[in-house]
Order: structure tokens, then C-alpha cells, then sequence
């Protein structure tokens, strides 16, 4: 009787073990509003981080608006829509800040209080935190 | 037996009172329900399989723990597990649980304490490629022996060893969060060490095989199934593969709660086991 619900498991494990197909369209970059939702959106994200004790402090030194500006770059580009991200690269960025994983944890709740609060659907936010998620190791203990 | 109970929860739920009016600074360097339910053994994982994943919310030198109660009412018993962990660094986990399992048709309980240690070996559950891997045991020592040694079980302690794989997907499939978890368990015992280690019909370590399958609706409701195959050592039943189908509810790191509803088919000769189970966590 159990044989077909282990079928099932191992035929859902088998699918969930391929890789995430690229967004090769732009369907995410519409979910999150374009351009100006995701501006928007990095804004509220920002101001998350602001309040957020466990992280702020990494943040003393930056520039506000040129973090948003590339914030809104990047994830416009990686979710399909018609920008390029002009910033440095990830590991470059982070290195010396031995960010935890942690702290990056931290970012990532930032993240879903910002998606809430611009009322984004659950499928699009689980597509950019996957996006991000796969950063970790661009980001964390450099 | 009634007052009992009653005690246990009332206790456990001063505990809770108490933990969540203190104000002081508890584990949260990890993702919301990244923590799991607790086991009816003790250990952090989802109902009845123990996950890869370590209790409570203490990421990289954070402590926490857990403190929980467990309750199955199926047709002829009923299970009552008090249990706590502590989670040292997202690295060690140790457990302690305490099984009373109540014959409601034939009189009398079967109790016994389990204490557990779990280690992660490797990888992470969220990020990176691998799985996230740990090893575990659980030392089950039997408090009610003359039934489980009257019934042909050959001892009234043993240990459990196994290797949990545990992983999840942001972005899984219908763009929701899934979590997979594979245990490979070495056992001895019988229904879960209730009636002692090993028997009649065989006396030696067996190889058994673990499941469960969650999907998050959103970030505090997850669905899924668990499978747990089971050793069959006794002569005088038949044991038999347990599973169930259960709903969490993570509203926030403080606490979770886990229902289920369970079929564990025959237990000791007693036919069609099915009822509902419940999991109540409080996370330090
Ligand atoms: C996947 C996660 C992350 C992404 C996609 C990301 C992305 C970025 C981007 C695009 C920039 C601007 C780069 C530039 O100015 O050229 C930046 C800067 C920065 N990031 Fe991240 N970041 C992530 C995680 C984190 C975490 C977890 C922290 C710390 C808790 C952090 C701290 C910083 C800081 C402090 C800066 C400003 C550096 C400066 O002042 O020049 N980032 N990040």
C-alpha cells in the first residue's frame, strides 16, 4: 500500500532536484510592479534594514542612494527585465564584512517584511528569494 | 489519568506564559520554521521522523532550545510525550523526551525516557547545493519492562542511530517552499522502544527507511506526509509501517504547532490505529 506514495515522493524529490529553470522570461519583473515596483520596493527594503538592530551597523558607511540604485538594477536584471546591473560584483562588494549567515537571514526576513508590505504574492516572492538565496556564498564569511 | 494529563499541560503552559514574557534575547539567526516540530522522541525533525534539521532558532554561536508536548489519541492508546532540547550553534542538538503511553482497553501504561543527540555533519537546509546532513542517536531506556519482556522483547534499553538528510526548495514546485527529508535509521526497537528491543523473531540491528514531504502554503502554514517503516521482531504481532499526513503552523519563532492526523494500523494486535496527534513547541 505504500508503494505508490513512495513512487510519488521519489518521482517529487526527482523533480525538485533540477536545477530552477533561468527566468527567461520576465514574468517575475512584472510580479514585482517593473521598474517602479521594484524601486519602490527597494526602498521599503532599505528602510527594513535601517530599523533592523541585528544589521544596520554594516550599513554606517554606505551610500543610501547609490545602494538603492543598484539594488533596483540588480534585481530588475535578474528577473528578467530590461536593465543591467552597472555595480561591482557580489563577492567584491562583501568581502571584509564576514557577514553570518546570520545576518544574512536577517536581510532575507528585511526582504519578506518589505514583499509584504507591497502586498507581492507569496510564487513571487519565493522566486526572488530563490535568486538571492543562491548568493549566499557570494556574500557570507568573506 | 485525567488529572494527570491535566497537570502536564497546565505546566507546560506556565512554561510558555514564562518564556514569553521574558524579554530576553532568544536564538532567531535562522529562517522562520527552519526549526521543525519535535518528534514524538524528542528529537527536532516533523512528527515521527527526525530531520536533518537542529531545533530552535540558534544559528552559528547562538544557543536555544525547545520545550514541547507531544499527544496521539488513537483507538485503544494514547500517547503523552513531555520533552525539551537544547541546540548549541545550528551544530549539536541534545534532547530529552518522556513517553506515557496509555492502554485505554487493557489498563496500565508503558513509559519510557529518551535522551538524544544529534550532530550536523554537512551542508545547510536552505542554501547551497548539498543537503543538509546530520547524525543522530537516541538512547531509549524502558521503564515498564514486564509487559514488553512477557511479550518476547530481549531487552529494556537500546539505541538508535541515524543519518538524516534534509533539504529545501525556496521555489519549488507551484512556486511554493518544499522540504524534503530522507532518514536512514539503525534499530532495534520495538514500536519505538515502547515494547522493548529486539525479540523473538530477531535480535539484531535493522536498516529502516524514513520520509517526509512538506510544501508551505505561505510562511506559517506547511502541508505534508511522513512515512516511517518500522522492524518487526516481535512474534506475538506483527509490527507495522506508520504514517500520517500533517499541517503546521508557524506564526511566529516563539511557537509552532503541529497537528496530524495518523494511521498507525495495528499496534500490539489492536487493529485500525487511527487518530490525531498534536505537537505544541515553544522555541528559546
Ligand atoms: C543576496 C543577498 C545580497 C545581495 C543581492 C546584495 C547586493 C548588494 C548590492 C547590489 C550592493 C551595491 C554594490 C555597489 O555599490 O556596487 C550591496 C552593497 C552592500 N551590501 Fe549587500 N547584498 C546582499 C547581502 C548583504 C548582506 C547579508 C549584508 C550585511 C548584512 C550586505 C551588506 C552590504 C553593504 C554594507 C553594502 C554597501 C557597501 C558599501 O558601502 O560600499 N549585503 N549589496
Amino acid at each position: 500500500m505504500f508503494r505508490p506514495v513512495i513512487m510519488s515522493l521519489a518521482l517529487l524529490l526527482g523533480s525538485m532536484v533540477m536545477p530552477a529553470q533561468a527566468a527567461s522570461d520576465d514574468s517575475l519583473y512584472q510580479a514585482l510592479g517593473q521598474q517602479q515596483g521594484i524601486s519602490a520596493l527597494m526602498e521599503t527594503f532599505i528602510l527594513e534594514i535601517a530599523d533592523d538592530e541585528r544589521i544596520v551597523h554594516h550599513f554606517e558607511k554606505t551610500d543610501i542612494e547609490r545602494l538603492h540604485r543598484m539594488l533596483t538594477e540588480q534585481i530588475c536584471e535578474l528577473s528578467g527585465g530590461p536593465c543591467s546591473y552597472s555595480g561591482d560584483d557580489m563577492v567584491t562588494v562583501h568581502t571584509g564584512m564576514n557577514v553570518t549567515t546570520a545576518e544574512f537571514n536577517a536581510l532575507v526576513e528585511d526582504l519578506i517584511a518589505a514583499m509584504e508590505q507591497h502586498e507581492i504574492a507569496v510564487s513571487a516572492q519565493n522566486r526572488l528569494l530563490a535568486i538571492l538565496a543562491a548568493m549566499h556564498k557570494e556574500v557570507v564569511n568573506l | 489519568m485525567y488529572g494527570k494529563d491535566f497537570a502536564m499541560v497546565r505546566v507546560f503552559f506556565l512554561i510558555m506564559l514564562a518564556v514569553s514574557v521574558v524579554p530576553a534575547a532568544h536564538a532567531e539567526g535562522r529562517l522562520l520554521a527552519t526549526g521543525g516540530a519535535t518528534t514524538i522522541e524528542g528529537s527536532a525533525g516533523g512528527g515521527i521522523v527526525p530531520w536533518a534539521t537542529l531545533s530552535s532558532y540558534a544559528a552559528e554561536g547562538e544557543w536555544g532550545g525547545t520545550v514541547q508536548l507531544n499527544y496521539a489519541d488513537v483507538e485503544d492508546y494514547q500517547l503523552d510525550v513531555v520533552g525539551a532540547t537544547l541546540n548549541y550553534g545550528n551544530r549539536l542538538e541534545l534532547s530529552y523526551a518522556r513517553q506515557d503511553f496509555s492502554l485505554s482497553r487493557l489498563g496500565g501504561s508503558l513509559k519510557q525516557d529518551i535522551y538524544g543527540v544529534k550532530v550536523r555533519v554537512a551542508g545547510d537546509v536552505i542554501y547551497g547545493e548539498l543537503p543538509q546532513f546530520s547524525i543522530g542517536m537516541q538512547h531509549k531506556r524502558n521503564q515498564t519492562f514486564a509487559l514488553p519482556q512477557a511479550v518476547g522483547a530481549r531487552s529494556d534499553s537500546g539505541t538508535d542511530y541515524y543519518l538524516a538528510a534534509t533539504k529545501a526548495w525556496l521555489d519549488g514546485p507551484f512556486h511554493r517552499t518544499w522540504l524534503a527529508n530522507i532518514t536512514l535509521r539503525a534499530t532495534k526497537a520495538n514500536e519505538t522502544g515502547l515494547l522493548g528491543f529486539g525479540g523473538d523473531l530477531n535480535n539484531d540491528y535493522e536498516l529502516m527507511t524514513e520520509a517526509s514531504v512538506g510544501m508551505f502554503l505561505n510562511r506559517h502554514w506547511i502541508v505534508g506526509v511522513e512515512y516511517r517503516q518500522k522492524p518487526n521482531n516481535l512474534g506475538f504481532a506483527a509490527e507495522q509501517d506508520w504514517h500520517d499526513v500533517f499541517v503546521g503552523w508557524f506564526p511566529n519563532k516563539r511557537f509552532a504547532v503541529v497537528g496530524a492526523y495518523t494511521n498507525l494500523k495495528t499496534i500490539a494486535g489492536a487493529p485500525e490505529q487511527k487518530g490525531f496527534y498534536i505537537n505544541l513547541q515553544v522555541s528559546l
